[in-house]
């Protein structure tokens, strides 16, 4: 792949996912209703760009509420869960692998397999086991999805700082005197940066899922807060009825995910030369 | 390799022990008051604590989770009133079964296309292989499971849309699944209905598992077909069935089945939604009903009897290797 060719995932990726962050932050101007205002009167309005009763482009739910509003009000769940767990996922599993990394020896061992323990459980299966026991809510979702995620990026960073402490330049800033932690945060952990953008990408998506997995089980955040799983949850009872309410929340996932898995792929094949030259 | 891989598990099934055990106490509140419900009274939340040990201390408690969870004693279901490792083996041939049909779904899917897809390298079957995988990584499985009960179950009424089976249709047990069971008798009315039950379910948790293995099976093939062996083979004059079949695939099988056996833990996963979005009466939906009831005791069991089962899977990939690459010995 030549030119601009190498850069279509990362623009087609990169604009699904600024259409998201757009509906997210400006949901408040975009909804065309508030997404918790009840018409019983409307209830089940299919799709339609102009009816006698109002204008529901994606139709209404069982409770008389504006689709196309939710979908735009539950973007912002979908964000901000995604964004908070591969942010703080990937602060902690980073500064972690790179400690273990770093310093090796018993550290490492015990770090290492503390990353077993958690590796033990599949991934969805411990989010949905904290769940279980901590009830709903966005903090505790973010936290669950956190303590399932960080291994990916510590046993990563590990790996990577593992070789890059026998590198010039850090052997260069310990010889000139650098502390460890000066060490770690200014020379290794930058060095990191390219594998973590990708995995920090890829984990997104999986996240937006995992979210989308623990609303639609009743595990996520509360029910009076719009969220693209709990919408399909609900709309899977009016299904042969109301297709619409169970068609167009799967499809704001399906899209948000493709986005930003393309931009994950395009990041790739820039940032690790090896794999993109296998693609 | 083998003994030092057992005795590498010890400190890792005890942190999942302890994780687990654990669990019961991130809870807000007693945990008593978790078992029985906010309805109980004074004197039954003490006998329970005395019952369940939960008046000792913590480590005594973990100790006596340990000791019984050894003998696979898990305690009692509160709603149901049995021991929950019962329940977890009535419900285990169920999940077994949606696993091993979705693997099987996966492997037929991805090895063809991967593996094409990288013999046809950037070429228009390559982009198409590799843009399906792409859709099927982001498809959440519990839409299109609702996708496939809407259109196949619901509009053409081709396959029905839950269960395991027609009610009314026998099987003799042998294994308890019921695909096998149904062979091995000779049902062929069981055999039909089991299959139909089992295809959308089965192709809902296969999907992703087969995107995944689409793009893993390309790029090692690629990554072998790029090898001097592979060169020389070629020159020494051996068709082109042969590089592929025997020098490449072989080869590349090795990757292909840690990434299979790395995702199975993530096929038990998504059991948990499989099975409750087409109502598949197995561990999954066992663990979803007992979250929704408070059942927390069987929460607990089948949480920890998946992570050792994912543990068990793990074991027998590296046992396979052996068998796919004779160079790593055990």
């Amino acid at each position: 792949m030549r030119g601009w060719q190498r850069y279509v995932k990362i623009i087609v990726g990169g604009a699904i996912l600024l259409v998201l962050v757009v509906s997210g932050v400006a949901a408040p101007l975009l909804a065309p209703y508030d997404p918790r205002e009840q018409r019983l009167a409307n209830r089940l309005q299919p799709p339609s760009l102009t009816t006698e009763r109002g204008r529901y482009i994606l139709g209404t739910d069982n409770l008389g509420r504006d689709l196309l509003s939710r979908i735009i009000y539950g973007s912002r769940i979908s964000l901000l869960v995604g964004a908070a767990t591969v942010v703080l996922a990937g602060l902690f599993g980073c500064i972690v692998g790179a400690i273990a990394g770093y310093f090796g020896e018993m550290v490492d061992e015990v770090i290492s397999k503390t990353t077993e323990i958690f590796l033990a459980f599949p991934f969805l299966l411990l989010a949905i086991a904290i769940m279980a026991f901590l009830g709903q809510g966005v903090f505790n979702l973010i936290l669950a999805l956190v303590l399932s995620r960080w291994v990916q990026y510590c046993r990563v960073v590990r790996g990577e700082v593992l070789s890059l402490r026998e590198r010039e330049f850090v052997q260069a800033a310990r010889a000139l005197g650098g502390k460890d932690l000066y060490i770690i945060a200014r020379h290794v952990l930058p060095n990191t940066l390219p594998s973590v953008m990708v995995i920090a990408t890829f984990a997104m998506a999986i996240v937006i899922i995992a979210e989308a997995s623990l609303s639609f089980l009743g595990l996520g955040v509360p029910p009076s807060v719009p969220t693209w799983g709990s919408m399909l949850s609900e709309g899977r009872s009016y299904m042969y009825r109301a297709p619409w309410l169970t068609i167009f929340p799967g499809m704001a996932i399906f899209i948000t995910v493709l986005g930003i898995n393309l931009l994950g792929d395009g990041l790739r094949d820039i940032l690790d030369p090896k794999l993109s030259r296998q693609g | 390799m083998l003994r030092r891989r057992f005795i590498g598990a010890i400190p890792v099934l005890l942190g999942v022990s302890f994780i687990v055990f654990f669990l019961m106490h991130l809870a807000p509140g007693d945990p008593v008051n978790l078992l029985l419900g906010d309805a109980a009274t004074e004197a039954e939340i003490e006998r329970t604590r005395r019952e369940w040990g939960l008046d000792r201390p913590l480590v005594v408690q973990y100790w006596e989770f340990i000791r019984r969870a050894v003998r696979g004693d898990f305690g009692m279901s509160l709603r149901y009133g049995v021991p929950v490792s019962t329940l977890i083996f009535e419900r285990l041939p169920a999940t077994l079964e949606l696993a091993f049909a979705s693997l099987f779904v996966a492997i037929i899917i991805s090895l063809p296309i991967g593996v094409y897809s990288a013999i046809k390298h950037n070429s228009f079957w390559d982009h198409s292989g590799m843009t399906l995988a792409m859709i099927g990584v982001s498809l959440p499985n519990f839409w299109l499971g609702i996708m496939l009960i809407f259109f196949l179950g619901g509009q053409l009424n081709l396959l029905p849309v839950a269960g395991r089976i027609e009610y009314g249709i026998e099987i003799k047990p042998i294994t308890h699944l019921y695909l096998v069971d149904s062979l091995l008798t000779g049902n062929l009315a069981a055999l039909w209905s089991a299959l139909k039950h089992l295809l959308m379910p089965a192709v809902t948790l296969g999907t992703s598992l087969a995107a995944i293995v689409t793009r893993i099976a390309r790029s090692s093939v690629l990554e072998v077909i790029r090898q001097d062996y592979i060169t020389t083979a070629r020159a020494k004059g051996l068709s082109e069935q042969a590089v592929i079949w025997k020098h490449t695939l072989r080869n590349a099988m090795i990757t292909i089945i840690t990434i299979l056996g790395l995702q199975l833990g993530a096929l038990l996963a998504g059991s948990v939604i499989t099975e409750t979005v087409f109502s598949w009466p197995g561990i999954g939906g066992l663990l979803i009903q007992a979250i929704s009831t408070r059942d927390y005791k069987l929460v607990q069991g089948v949480i920890f009897f998946f992570a050792i089962m994912y543990f068990i899977v793990n074991l027998i990939v590296d046992l396979l290797y052996m068998w796919v690459d004779p160079r790593i010995r055990l």
